[in-house]
């Protein structure tokens, strides 16, 4: 095992500092430190404060990493970062913090694409990625489905969302419920305690939207009718259900997710589908989608709800495999890229 | 004693290194948009010319702001996570003192005062005023981030170092010539002589503002 490459992984583009250590195909360590407290009182993620946070904390969570794994940065062989998609200023602490590891270290330098670094998070957890995967990724920032013959250099996107991202729809109507900020472990909370009893729209379902967009999401009309729903009853004086309201919107975000990443596999003729991401965390969204999967006979593989949100972890992993099949490394010239398409998968 | 000094706080986006006594080699771009790009190639490229490895640096020096936050914070992150990889002390200098100095060395003894002011965008200024010294200069006072006529007139009036006259000649008629960005051999100076006369230099930026955002109850307030 010694002989398989030790890789540093830094994860920067939201709020999360993120430092994995990963050996091969074997996470040593990761080490998050979080600023989702200071962004609580704003409702929401404020770019300005989660770049003086990720500063703060870069060398901090370095430093934690490497003990914690019981390495040396000396020990380190390559440095891997997330050099977009995310917040331009958050992804600028991170990249600068990983070139200056690279040289300081005389390593290569591998920036990622976080998105695919999402998929690649598995590795570490149950093993080699089957080629194809089917992926679907659901966060705050990003809902897509990728077809992913190598996750080093090869990513299709077959969708993805025309509007909010899935976890913006959770953190919007938790405030349209007074759930407080990140609105996904609320929801999902609350939702245990309530039944699935309003319909809520399904969008991008039927009719030709059903074919023009048949691997794309959105989510923006259902948040406005959640929205809708409860000002009718406000209106009218009468309480609102929140657990009701909270498991009927979960299931009809968790519905259309499935139903769409099955229906992909289906097309594509592949019998295993990776979920990553933040949502992927939500405990009906798991569960909905293993009894689909069950249905349909896929192998359903889905992270910890620790790798699924932001971590370094992931970063690690796929600069892992990027050192074991000879990837070329990054230039040190290479920008922080808030829009990095997801299917470019390394800078 | 290999000196690496980093500056990001000005338009310049400036690297020196400075082994013993000799001639300070420079790498520094123009470019106040892309300092994520330019930054790591500047130290490798300054090591080289200096014919040195990054593991032969004995200390590093990095310029604390007041800046725009993006390209500040690129400065910061990589000269703390330089330290902490090659085990040598990080020191902090202000940014606005090392113009200060430039200025104090650029002009003759009988300027006694002079005003830093850069650009903080937003038509603002970051601005603080220094005395001469034996050996550099003083400030007077806490640096700040004001519109241009915010800045007291008698203290407008002063010889001025950085991009200020440059973009508000009439608030700053009298400009330092050839003194409008931080020089990073010039800060490796600095912290060299603070660190000799064992100055604490902590690494914290000088934002001066706070993020623009409201709070929920900021909000609900409004």
């Amino acid at each position: 095992m010694a002989d398989q490459p030790l890789v540093l992984g830094i994860e920067t583009s939201c709020d999360e500092t993120g430092v994995g250590i990963v050996r091969g195909e074997t996470l040593l360590f990761d080490a998050i430190a979080s600023s989702v407290d200071e962004h609580a009182r704003f409702g929401g993620v404020v770019p300005e404060v989660a770049s003086r946070a990720h500063l703060e904390a870069m060398v901090p969570t370095i430093e934690r990493a490497c003990r914690e794994a019981g390495v040396t940065l000396g020990d380190v062989d390559a440095v891997a970062v997330t050099s977009g998609p995310g917040l331009a200023g958050a992804l600028m602490v991170g990249v600068a913090s990983a070139k200056a590891l690279a040289l300081a270290l005389g390593v290569p330098l591998h920036g990622v694409n976080h998105l695919a670094s999402h998929v690649a998070v598995d590795i570490v957890e149950h093993g080699p990625l089957p080629e194809p995967t089917l992926a679907l990724l659901v966060s705050g920032g990003h809902s897509s489905l990728l077809l992913v013959p190598d996750v080093t250099d090869d990513v299709r996107s077959l969708g993805s969302t025309i509007d909010d991202a899935a976890g913006e729809a959770f953190d919007k109507v938790a405030r349209v419920l007074g759930l407080p900020f990140p609105g996904g472990p609320h929801i999902d909370r609350m939702a245990r305690e309530g039944q699935v009893v309003i319909d809520f729209p399904r969008g991008l379902t039927g009719g030709r939207d059903a074919e023009r967009h048949r691997f794309d999401f959105s989510f923006s009309g259902l948040k406005t009718a959640v929205s809708r729903w409860v000002q009718a009853r406000e209106a009218a004086g009468e309480p609102v259900p929140v657990a009701d309201v909270a498991a009927s919107f979960q299931e009809a975000v968790t519905d259309v997710l499935t139903r769409k990443a099955i229906d992909a596999c289906r097309t594509h003729g592949v019998g295993h589908l990776q979920v990553g991401g933040g949502v992927a965390a939500n405990s009906r969204l798991r569960a909905l989608a293993q009894e689909r999967c069950d249905a349909a006979g896929i192998q359903l593989r889905v992270p910890r709800p620790g790798l699924c949100t932001d971590n370094g972890a992931m970063v690690a992993a796929l600069g892992a495999q990027m050192v074991l099949k000879g990837r070329a490394p990054s230039d040190l010239a290479i920008p922080a890229d808030s829009s990095m398409p997801v299917t470019q998968v390394s800078a | 004693m290999l000196t690496l000094a980093i500056d990001t706080s000005t338009t310049a986006i400036g690297v020196a290194v400075l082994a013993g006594d000799a001639e300070p080699v420079r790498a520094v771009v123009l470019d106040a948009r892309a300092h994520t790009e330019h930054l790591a190639p500047l130290v490798a490229d300054a090591l080289a010319r200096a014919g040195a490895t990054p593991a032969e640096v004995t200390d590093i020096a990095v310029g604390t702001g007041p800046g725009p936050f993006t390209g500040l914070r690129v400065g910061l992150v990589t000269a703390v996570t330089m330290g902490y990889a090659l085990g040598v002390p990080v020191h902090g200098v202000g940014s606005l003192d090392v113009l200060a100095e430039q200025a104090f060395a650029a002009t003759g003894d009988d300027v006694g005062e002079v005003l830093v002011a850069t650009d903080a965008r937003r038509r603002e200024v970051y601005w603080a005023r220094y005395a001469r010294t034996a050996d550099g200069a003083r400030a007077l006072g806490e640096p700040a981030v004001e519109a241009p006529a915010q800045v007291p007139e008698h203290t407008r009036m002063l010889p001025t170092a950085g991009r200020g006259p440059l973009l508000y000649p009439d608030a700053f008629p009298r400009p330092v010539a050839d003194v409008l960005d931080v020089d990073p051999a010039a800060l490796g100076a600095i912290a060299r002589r603070r660190a000799a006369a064992g100055v604490p230099m902590p690494v914290e930026p000088l934002y001066l503002r706070r993020p623009d955002a409201l709070t929920t109850a900021e909000r609900a307030a409004r």
